[in-house]
């Protein structure tokens, strides 16, 4: 961990892991799309609308998997005063939020055919994962709302680590509450219960959907080390009058 | 006395001098919730219905108001820097921020509540659960409160920022504080709902003052 401290070396480390990186996302892309929209069958029921699933799961399992890379970045950034825990999750953040969204919209386009509506307050998941999507926008926005950059990441760590309490929240909420949304099918006891056929398109998409977060974070915190190193070498510059 | 006594006494006495301060947040609390009837209509049934909700959501937002204050004028004035090298610590005076806070805010929303209540045509069956409910859910959401002004000390819009930060943690509160009003009215026990309530309270009570602590020591560096 000390030895990413610098944020040279973890330029290097980024730089030479991007490329393939990013090749593997899109070959993952490639075969999950083949698969979901192509290649496997439409839902006895759903018919062709289950092919949003094939988006939707993926979102929102990133958008708990990012919240919770978010609340390690903090615990680092708190403990240790990590500095590269600080771009981190400046970084992935925004990233987060974006899945949410995904997460809600798909979801919404989902439920429109297999609930009949687009929305229902009553049901405790889209609830509780709207509740998630605000607690990413108070951590950007909390965020930028200092003119000390340390001190507006370190009072959103505190914010991303209460926010936590959510996390169990989102993920039990359907057995909790068993409402619209279906409780989980894939790691549960007795094996998955979902067909082979679709189990193999929702996983590449999983893959692919993971691939492209760490892709983005990496993109996100090399042009945020870059601005910091702009900025200070801006004041540097003023300061010497040139 | 001790640290917390002391704090305490000091918001109190700092709040008196200046009553209107106090006075604002209840006047909001009453012009808010009388928007509601000019909003949806005159329709008795309508606001029958919806009163529980529109209480809680409305006081939930007075008790917000005046949060933004809470820590800058001791920031500004170097008295938090003297607090926090004090023998009392942080989180007392977290803790007794929060005490002083309900006080002076929640408590006259308490005592307006019934009367809101009335203008909103709530049933009279309501009004014990309505009491209750605010008497133990207003705590959460002042506590909860203090430490988003907390974080948000020091940063540029700070009141707008800190209800983005708290209204997402203080939803239960609202859903099971307008859920008890709800139970009343329809004739059925609110125990469990008030039992939640007072969990959350009791939660909030433990984690809020350190929290709040590590979030002023960030405002202090």
């Amino acid at each position: 961990m000390q030895f990413l401290a610098n944020p040279a070396r973890f330029l290097r480390i980024a730089n030479a892991v991007l490329p393939p990186l990013a090749i593997l996302t899109i070959a993952l892309f490639a075969g999950g799309l083949y698969y979901a929209f192509l290649a496997s069958p439409p839902d006895y029921q759903q018919g062709d609308s289950v092919r949003i699933m094939y988006i939707h799961v993926p979102a929102a399992w990133m958008a708990l998997m990012t919240y919770a890379s978010l609340a390690v970045f903090a615990f680092l950034l708190l403990v240790w005063k990590h500095p590269l825990a600080e771009v981190l999750a400046k970084a992935a953040a925004p990233i987060g939020a974006g899945f949410t969204l995904i997460a809600l919209i798909t979801g919404s386009l989902l439920g429109k055919p297999t609930w009949g509506t687009w929305w229902a307050w009553g049901d405790a998941r889209l609830t509780s994962v709207l509740v998630l999507f605000f607690f990413y926008l108070g951590h950007i926005a909390l965020t930028h709302a200092f003119d000390d950059a340390t001190r507006g990441a370190r009072a959103a760590a505190v914010l991303a680590i209460v926010g936590v309490v959510n996390l169990p929240v989102v993920k039990f909420s359907v057995d909790w509450w068993s409402t619209l949304h279906q409780p989980a099918s894939i790691s549960r006891i007795g094996g998955s219960a979902i067909d082979p056929a679709m189990l193999t398109p929702l996983l590449l998409m999983a893959g692919a959907f993971l691939g492209y977060f760490l892709c983005l974070l990496l993109l996100r915190a090399r042009a945020e080390l870059a601005r910091r190193k702009r900025r200070a070498l801006e004041l540097l510059a003023a300061e010497s009058g040139v | 006395m001790n640290g917390f006594t002391l704090l305490l006494a000091r918001d109190l006495r700092l709040a008196w001098r200046r009553p209107a301060d106090a006075a604002v947040a209840l006047a909001f609390f009453i012009v808010a919730a009388c928007l509601f009837p000019f909003g949806v209509g005159a329709d008795q049934q309508l606001l029958t219905r919806i009163a529980p909700g529109v209480l809680w959501a409305v006081a939930l937002l007075a008790t917000l108001l005046p949060l933004e204050r809470l820590f800058l004028a001791d920031a500004e004035d170097g008295a938090l820097d003297r607090l926090a090298l004090g023998p009392h610590g942080l989180a007392t005076l977290v803790l007794a921020k929060a005490a002083a806070q309900w006080l002076i805010v929640a408590l006259p929303l308490l005592l307006a509540a019934p009367l809101v209540a009335l203008l909103l045509n709530m049933d009279g069956r309501g009004f014990g659960a309505l009491i209750a409910a605010l008497a133990l859910g207003t705590p959460t959401l002042v506590l909860i409160g203090t430490v988003a002004a907390a974080l948000a000390t020091g940063a540029r819009r700070g009141g707008v920022l800190l209800a983005l930060l708290a209204l997402p943690l203080e939803l239960p509160v609202l859903i099971f504080g307008a859920g008890a009003i709800d139970a009343a009215l329809a004739g059925l026990p609110f125990v469990s709902h008030l039992q939640v309530l007072a969990g959350l309270l009791l939660g909030s009570l433990v984690i809020a003052p350190f929290a709040g602590a590590a979030a002023l020591k960030l405002a202090l560096e």
